[in-house]
């Protein structure tokens, strides 16, 4: 992460048309990235829960949809700042791959407000697993609405022709995905650990009243 | 603000986020901690309890 930050604030040259706030790329765009795959993740793992039906699998989804939240809510927030130093405006609703993410957002925002609405057991996971299956079908659009769509708001760096920067842009961006990546991994793990023992605890406890 | 203002603030937002997410993380293992300690402190006496 240390290294992602010196290339990215130091190492990177400035971009010739939008000037030093560009900087704000190589950490906007990895973490978006990061919640697609953490949304991802959970649709995967809800999918097994279902296909299977272990129950493990409710957790892991469970905490990949909450990771997915946290760095959703850094997309829209590191976004809002690139926007208004770029386009001078906090948002748009111009833009359909803004209005795209915030409404996957928001479509896993209420997957908490439909787990905690139930009593804990096989319902609550299997109700949790159906909808986080459907907000997977959210990822793809909101992906590619960018290149479908034809509003040229959202800048698009990375076309058919490849990524629109040069080598040192383009290896300081790498670095910084691979960086968000692993912290979301180790994120992940320490809140799987610290769930499941906290699962673990309340079992024994029951076992030992 | 200037554009460095913005790249600042971004960066900021990101690690004072990932910065309460850690300490809440942390507070929580400090809780299952002292709960797991008290867990092994009830199984003794109940150990203790039954061979006496």
């Amino acid at each position: 992460m240390g290294l992602a930050l010196l290339m990215a604030l130091f190492v990177a040259p400035e971009d010739a048309d939008q000037g030093v706030s560009q900087r704000i790329f190589y950490i906007h765009v990895p973490i978006a990235l990061t919640a697609y795959y953490c949304f991802g993740l959970g649709a995967w793992k809800a999918l097994r829960l279902l296909w299977r039906g272990e129950e493990r699998y409710d957790l892991e989804s469970y905490v990949a949809i909450h990771q997915g939240t946290i760095f959703g809510a850094l997309t829209l927030i590191t976004g809002s700042i690139w926007a208004k130093a770029s386009w001078g405006v906090w948002w748009t609703w111009d833009s359909n791959q803004l209005v795209l993410f915030l409404t996957l957002f928001l479509f896993y925002c209420a997957y908490f407000m439909l787990r905690f609405s139930l009593p804990e057991g096989p319902r609550r996971a299997r109700s949790s697993a159906v909808y986080a299956l459907f907000g997977v079908a959210l990822i793809p659009v909101s992906f590619l609405a960018i290149r479908l769509a034809e509003d040229f708001i959202h800048p698009t760096t990375f076309t058919r022709e490849g990524p629109q920067m040069t080598g040192t842009m383009f290896a300081t961006f790498c670095v910084a995905w691979a960086a968000v990546t692993l912290l979301a991994y180790v994120l992940y793990r320490v809140e799987l650990a610290g769930k499941r023992a906290d699962r673990d605890l309340r079992e024994l406890r029951e076992l030992l009243s | 603000m200037s554009q460095g203002q913005y790249v600042a603030a971004a960066y900021g937002v990101v690690f004072v986020v990932v910065l309460v997410y850690v300490a809440i993380i942390a507070a929580k293992l400090v809780r299952l901690e002292r709960e797991a300690a008290e867990l092994v402190e009830l199984a003794r006496r109940r150990a203790g309890g039954n061979a006496s």
